[in-house]
Order: C-alpha cells, then sequence, then structure tokens
C-alpha cells in the first residue's frame, strides 16, 4: 500500500466513478487487496465493523449483487439486512421518499440501494444523511460492478492500465455496467472500443471516449480484454433487435473472434450470462474468462466500499 | 374617471385617462392637465403594460383541486399581468360536454366576477381519447374559444383532419400539441447527449418536428389555420417558417423557459425540469429567441402546469411533467429583455396583440374606446420564487428558489383596479 497514510476518504456516498478522482480509486482497490486475504483465511470474518449497520435495499431483482455485499458486510462483522420490493411498503404505493425515511429513522450506516429508476441513488443521497451506494441504479451507474473489474483487470495487467485496451460488446444503450466501466477505464488510462447494433447504442454515444465499431471482428482486433454484457431479453421485445439468433451470430464473442485480439486477451462479464447469446459457451468456461475472478473480486472490493463509508467520520485509516 | 400619471409606456413618459371601463386617451406626460374628478394615481418609475393573454394554462379544476382550481388559477393569472386565460380541456371530468363548460365559467365568475376572463379550450376528442369529434358546437356554445387535445395528440390523422374541418366551420382554432405517438414512449427528456450519459429515455426532437409537418401540411391542403403549442425545438421552428412562406395559415407558441433553459438542467435528474415536451438543446434554445424576435413564433404561453410537490418530489421517472408557470412568466421574460433578447414592445406583441388576434379576443392597444385592460410593473422590484412569493397552488418550477426581477405592482381589468 502507498500513500494512504494521508489519505482521507471525502465521500459520504459512492454513486457513481465519475465522482472519483484517481487517488480514490487506487486507494479503494488497494484496501481491497488487504481485505482479499480476509477471504482466503479459514475463518473469514473480522470485526472491522462490528456494530455497524448496513441495508441493502434492492428495489429491483438481483441474486449476485445483494450476496455480494451481504458476504462483504458480514465478514466485516457489520449487520446487515436486507429489504426488497415485496418485503417494503413501496408495493403498497408508498413512495421511493417515505421507504427510505422509514429505512433512515432505523439508523442505518450505509444503504445500499438497487432501483430501476436512474438517479434512484443520488435521490437517496440527497435526501438521507447516512451513506448511499450505488447497487445499480436504472440504465445510468454500477460504480462498484466497475470497480471491482477493474479489481480484477489488476490481478491481470497490474496497477498500470495505460496502453491496454478493452472493448465493451453488446447492449450499451440500457446498461449500467458499461458506462460505469467506460468512464472508470477512460481515466485508468484504457483505450475503450465498443461494439453493438445502432439500435443499442445511447443518445450522444460519438461525444463518449471510445472508438465505436458495429463490426465485432473489427471490434475485437488487438484489443487486451473484452467485456461481455448481458442481453436482456426484453430488448427483443421493444423492436430493438430483429431475433435472438440473428443477434448471436452478429454479436456473440466466440473463439474465432478472441483468436483476432491480442494474446493472451482476457474475458470478461458481469453475469448473469446467456451462453450462446453474447458469450459462447466454451468461451464462457476457458481460462481467459475472468467471470469467477470477477464474483469473487467483488466481495473484496464492495468489503472496502462499505469499510470507507461506514467509517468515514470515525478518522481511521487502514 | 382615473388618470394614471408619468408612468413609463415603450420608453416613454405617458398619462392615461381611463373611464367606464375604456381607455379615454394616452397622451405624453404633462401634455394636458387632467380633468376635474378625477383620481390620481402617480406612476412615476413603473412601466405600463396591456394585460397579458396566456393562451395555454391548465387550472386543473374539476377533478385535480390539489394542484390548482380555477380561483387560485385566475389569481396567479392576475398577479402574473393576465387579463385572459384559455385553460386546456385535460380536467377530470374532461371538458368535452357543455356541462364542464357551464361549470368552469361559472366557477370563474363566483371567484373572480371582474377577471381575469377565462375561456375555456373545448377538449377535440370525447374524453381525450383520440377516437370520436367532442360536439364542438355544443361547446362553443357554452363559451370554449379554442380546441385542443393538448397533452394526449390525436393519432389518427384522418380524424384530425375532420376535426379541423368541423372546427373551422364553426369559427374555432385549433392548438396542437404535436407529438408523434411513438417515437420515444415513454420517454423522460430530450433524447441528447445529456439523456445518453444519464441513462435515461429521451424524446428525439422528431418527435415534435413529424407532428408539425403533418398539421402544416394538412393546413395548406385544407387551407384552414392550425396553432402549434409549445415549440420547443428548431426543426419545428424551420417547418414553421417553411409553411409560412408557403402561406399557410399556421401560428405558433413558445413558452418562457424554452427561451431561458435547455435540457442540461435536467443534470442531477432534476425532476422540477422535466416536462413536456422537454427542455431541447442550447441551439434550439437560441433559434427559439430568433424566432419570437422575427415573429415566426407569433406567441408566447406559459404551459402553467401545477402540480403538488409530492408529484415532483421523487424519482425523474416517477416525477410529473410541468412547471408551473403564471406567476413567474413576465418575470422570466424581463430577463430576456435585461439580456437585450426582447425589447419591451416584443412582450406588447408576444403576450397581448397577437394572442388576441390569433383566438378572436378583446385587447387593449391603448386607443381610445380599448378595454382599460392594463398593469403597471415594477421592474425593480426583486423578488424570490417560492411558494410564499407566489398565487399558484404549486410551486413546480425549475426557477424555484432563484431571484427574479420585475413584479405587477397594480392591475386593472375594464377600469376596475384588481389590488
Amino acid at each position: 500500500m502507498t500513500d494512504t497514510h494521508h489519505y482521507h476518504w471525502p465521500h459520504k456516498d459512492l454513486l457513481d466513478v465519475t465522482q472519483l478522482a484517481p487517488a480514490d480509486v487506487h486507494h479503494l482497490l488497494d484496501l481491497a487487496e488487504t481485505f482479499r486475504e480476509i477471504n482466503s483465511r479459514p475463518v473469514k470474518k473480522v470485526p472491522t465493523l462490528k456494530g455497524k449497520t448496513v441495508v441493502l435495499f434492492f428495489v429491483e431483482n438481483s441474486t449476485r449483487t445483494k450476496t455480494s455485499f451481504d458476504m462483504a458486510g458480514k465478514r466485516l462483522s457489520a449487520d446487515t439486512f436486507s429489504l426488497g420490493k415485496a418485503g417494503s411498503s413501496l408495493n403498497k404505493g408508498e413512495s421511493l421518499k417515505d421507504t427510505a425515511l422509514t429505512l433512515q429513522a432505523m439508523s442505518p450506516d450505509v444503504i445500499v440501494i438497487r432501483h430501476s429508476s436512474s438517479g434512484a441513488a443520488a435521490y437517496l443521497a440527497d435526501l438521507l444523511p447516512c451513506g448511499i451506494v450505488n447497487g445499480g441504479d436504472g440504465w445510468h451507474a454500477h460504480p462498484t460492478q466497475a470497480l471491482l473489474d477493474s479489481f480484477s483487470l489488476r490481478q491481470v495487467w497490474g496497477r498500470d492500465f495505460s496502453g491496454k485496451s478493452l472493448l465493451i460488446l453488446g447492449d450499451i444503450a440500457h446498461s449500467r455496467v458499461a458506462r460505469s466501466n467506460m468512464h472508470l477505464l477512460h481515466a485508468l488510462g484504457v483505450r475503450v472500443r465498443i461494439c453493438a447494433p445502432r439500435t443499442l447504442l445511447p443518445a450522444g454515444v460519438e461525444h463518449w471516449p471510445v472508438e465505436i465499431f458495429s463490426d465485432l471482428r473489427q471490434a475485437v482486433r488487438d484489443v487486451d480484454a473484452v467485456m461481455c454484457l448481458r442481453l436482456q431479453l426484453e430488448r427483443q421485445q421493444a423492436g430493438l433487435l430483429p431475433d435472438l439468433s440473428e443477434y448471436a451470430r452478429r454479436f456473440c464473442l466466440g473463439a474465432e473472434h478472441l483468436a483476432l485480439a491480442a494474446p493472451e486477451a482476457r474475458v470478461l462479464h458481469p453475469g448473469p450470462m446467456n451462453r450462446g447469446l453474447e458469450i459462447a459457451n466454451d468461451i464462457a468456461d476457458a481460462p481467459a474468462c475472468l467471470v469467477l475472478d470477477q464474483v469473487s473480486a467483488g466481495v473484496a472490493t464492495r468489503m472496502a466500499i462499505l469499510y470507507l463509508l461506514a467509517m468515514r467520520n470515525e478518522g481511521g485509516t487502514v | 374617471m382615473l388618470c394614471i400619471a408619468n408612468a413609463r409606456h415603450l420608453e416613454a413618459p405617458v398619462d392615461l385617462l381611463v373611464k367606464d371601463g375604456k381607455i379615454v386617451t394616452m397622451t405624453p406626460a404633462g401634455h394636458q392637465p387632467p380633468p376635474e374628478d378625477c383620481k390620481i394615481l402617480d406612476a412615476a418609475g413603473l412601466l405600463l403594460f396591456p394585460s397579458l393573454i396566456d393562451c395555454h394554462v391548465h387550472l386543473r379544476e374539476p377533478g385535480f383541486e390539489y394542484k390548482e382550481d380555477i380561483a387560485s388559477g385566475l389569481t396567479a393569472a392576475a398577479h402574473g399581468g393576465f387579463g385572459a386565460v384559455m385553460c386546456m380541456a385535460n380536467t377530470r371530468p374532461v371538458n368535452d360536454s357543455a356541462a364542464v363548460t357551464t361549470f368552469m365559467l361559472e366557477r370563474a365568475r363566483q371567484s373572480h366576477p371582474h377577471g381575469p376572463r377565462l375561456y375555456p379550450f373545448a377538449a377535440a376528442t370525447m374524453g381525450l381519447k383520440g377516437e370520436s369529434m367532442a360536439p364542438l358546437a355544443e361547446l362553443k356554445e357554452a363559451g370554449c374559444k379554442g380546441v385542443s387535445n393538448d397533452g394526449r395528440p390525436v393519432e389518427n390523422t384522418e380524424l384530425f383532419r375532420r376535426i379541423m374541418e368541423y372546427a373551422a366551420d364553426l369559427g374555432m382554432i385549433i392548438s396542437d400539441h404535436c407529438e408523434d405517438p411513438w417515437l420515444a414512449r415513454g420517454w423522460l427528456m430530450n433524447e441528447s447527449r445529456t439523456s445518453g450519459l444519464l441513462g435515461v429515455k429521451g424524446q428525439p426532437w422528431t418527435g415534435e418536428a413529424l407532428q408539425v409537418a403533418r398539421d402544416v401540411l394538412l393546413a395548406e391542403y385544407l387551407g384552414l389555420p392550425i396553432h402549434i403549442a409549445h415549440v420547443s425545438c428548431k426543426e419545428a421552428v424551420d417547418l414553421i417558417a417553411w409553411a409560412k412562406a408557403r402561406g399557410v395559415k399556421v401560428t405558433a407558441e413558445t413558452c418562457p423557459h424554452y427561451l431561458l433553459l435547455d435540457d442540461t438542467a435536467l443534470e442531477g435528474y432534476r425532476a422540477n425540469a422535466k416536462v413536456s415536451p422537454p427542455l431541447r438543446g442550447p441551439e434550439d434554445r437560441e433559434a427559439l429567441r430568433r424566432a419570437v424576435r422575427d415573429g415566426i413564433i407569433d406567441i408566447l404561453a406559459t404551459d402553467h402546469a401545477p402540480h403538488a410537490p409530492h408529484e415532483k418530489d421523487g424519482t425523474l421517472d416517477e416525477a410529473a411533467f410541468g412547471f408551473t408557470g403564471l406567476d413567474l412568466a413576465l418575470s422570466l421574460c424581463w430577463r430576456l429583455v435585461e439580456e437585450g433578447v426582447l425589447g419591451e414592445a416584443d412582450l406588447h406583441r408576444l403576450w397581448s396583440r397577437r394572442p388576441a388576434e390569433i383566438f378572436d379576443l378583446p385587447w387593449n392597444g391603448f386607443a381610445p374606446g380599448d378595454p382599460a385592460d392594463f398593469f403597471l410593473w415594477d421592474a425593480e422590484a426583486n423578488w424570490q420564487v417560492s411558494p410564499e412569493t407566489i398565487h399558484s397552488k404549486s410551486c413546480n418550477t425549475p426557477f424555484a428558489g432563484q431571484n427574479l426581477r420585475g413584479r405587477v405592482k397594480h392591475h386593472w381589468l375594464q377600469g376596475r383596479q384588481l389590488f
């Protein structure tokens, strides 16, 4: 660890990676490295956040992100409890505001929110004094995913990403994973490419710091990593795609594409995967695929995030 | 007889004489001594304006009185400088029958017997559903001045053509909210670089311009007039200019917010900046400023759309569309005057003379015999927009909390002082 003795984490909330300075990112990822070690111990628990409360407020369905946060909190000895749409009064017509104020009245230290509306995490952060972690808001941002992806890439690339190139492949328009990764990887010096049919590109993408491709074979050439995105089946129903087999024909990452990438190129996927739709079955199981490393990186990264937000006012450093 | 002395009118000090609800004369200040028995009000330092006409408001009554009602809406209008407002039909029940129109006019007469005057719009289709034509003759007889399906544009072009023809027989102008029913359903803001970064669904400008093109082509084909409501994009301005050059009887309005803001106001998911049509880009704002100066856009309107606080406090997709406008409109326009974008005479034209001409309403040109509808404007007044300083029930506006300059000090309608 370097330079962290004088470092002070300045953020009440983690809403998106765009709020982070490079020093914040490196501090957070360094901290995640130290927490990763805990996860390989026989007894995977430290008392660091004993007495702290973390609420997992997942209004939109999620299994892996919620489990990852839950495990991260428990390994630091925080009390975690979950509230979903079914368990809350949102199903009874309560507004997000009232549900959030109810949660705040229980004095949590951190609330992790997953919500289908872009901007929901920012809304909560303005409303509530406790720390808010954006666990994914609509199509907007998924900062913990981007941070864990960079954590995974650090294990392969080392600390310095400059000169590396990465292709984000799939439904960019409706992907919070794509937006947060685009911002973070660009800030860390990665040359980012995106590849998708025009119907799955967002408005104004020509202003993003990315190279845009519609042909996968061209897009993948010489890249150091490919990040596949999950295709939501509702995009086809919305008329953005003709059918799923045609999508797979154009955009499913296979061995023949990876052969065009740089030697040792890695493959990432935020999960859950649609095998044969955005990623070929054999690629999903190949050594180059970091999917399971991403999952374990997720726990360590989220431990670091919960620690930084929950201990923000305690003056502690690690 | 009343004499408003030493008021400033279009850069010159004037004395205004009023009697029996009519203008007697307006003469250079001190030009002739006021008659005896004349009540004199010294208006030095204040500007004399004709009362404004707002041809696009939502007063929410009947059905949504918690947002606004006719009494509070007309009070807001009076304090905003408006002598007449035209209210849209998207009430509950919808204004598609004489009973509803009569109810609205009766409410206005009870709360504001001396004005501001209310002119309801007739719904173009029953229940605003876009399926069958509303009884426009009955509605006209009951007191409706125009026809509009505002908020729920008529998708069926054949039906819309027939409404244009039928309304023309009755001398009713159609005000059309132009929005393609298919392009970007479920939009929350302008489709732009900002919407792409925020990750929210946008409406492209084509969603508005396609319907403007439909309307002006129908108007040309039928040789009938059409009024385009709340223009927000430069391509719609271009289409209107093109149609006017071809002799099409098209008129158009835009709103102060489209002249002052762009879609970056939505950054941070500010629900108070969510409006339909959406705030567009800076180049659209500039094109609209040119268009109101040049007269391509004929008039200004508020699209006054009050909502209760809880309907705007939430995520962007939960929030209702629209801004409160009557209290703020002229102060917002005064900002444009101070920036040199518009002149005082432009405001008279955009807010008074042209709306009266388009919708065939009485107005005050300060000629002898004109209705004595006027107000005194304190251009130096500083005020902050808040629920306490405005008269509308709702304060849903992206200008909330901002300091504005200029306010109506005194307002007369038909020679009677409202305040």
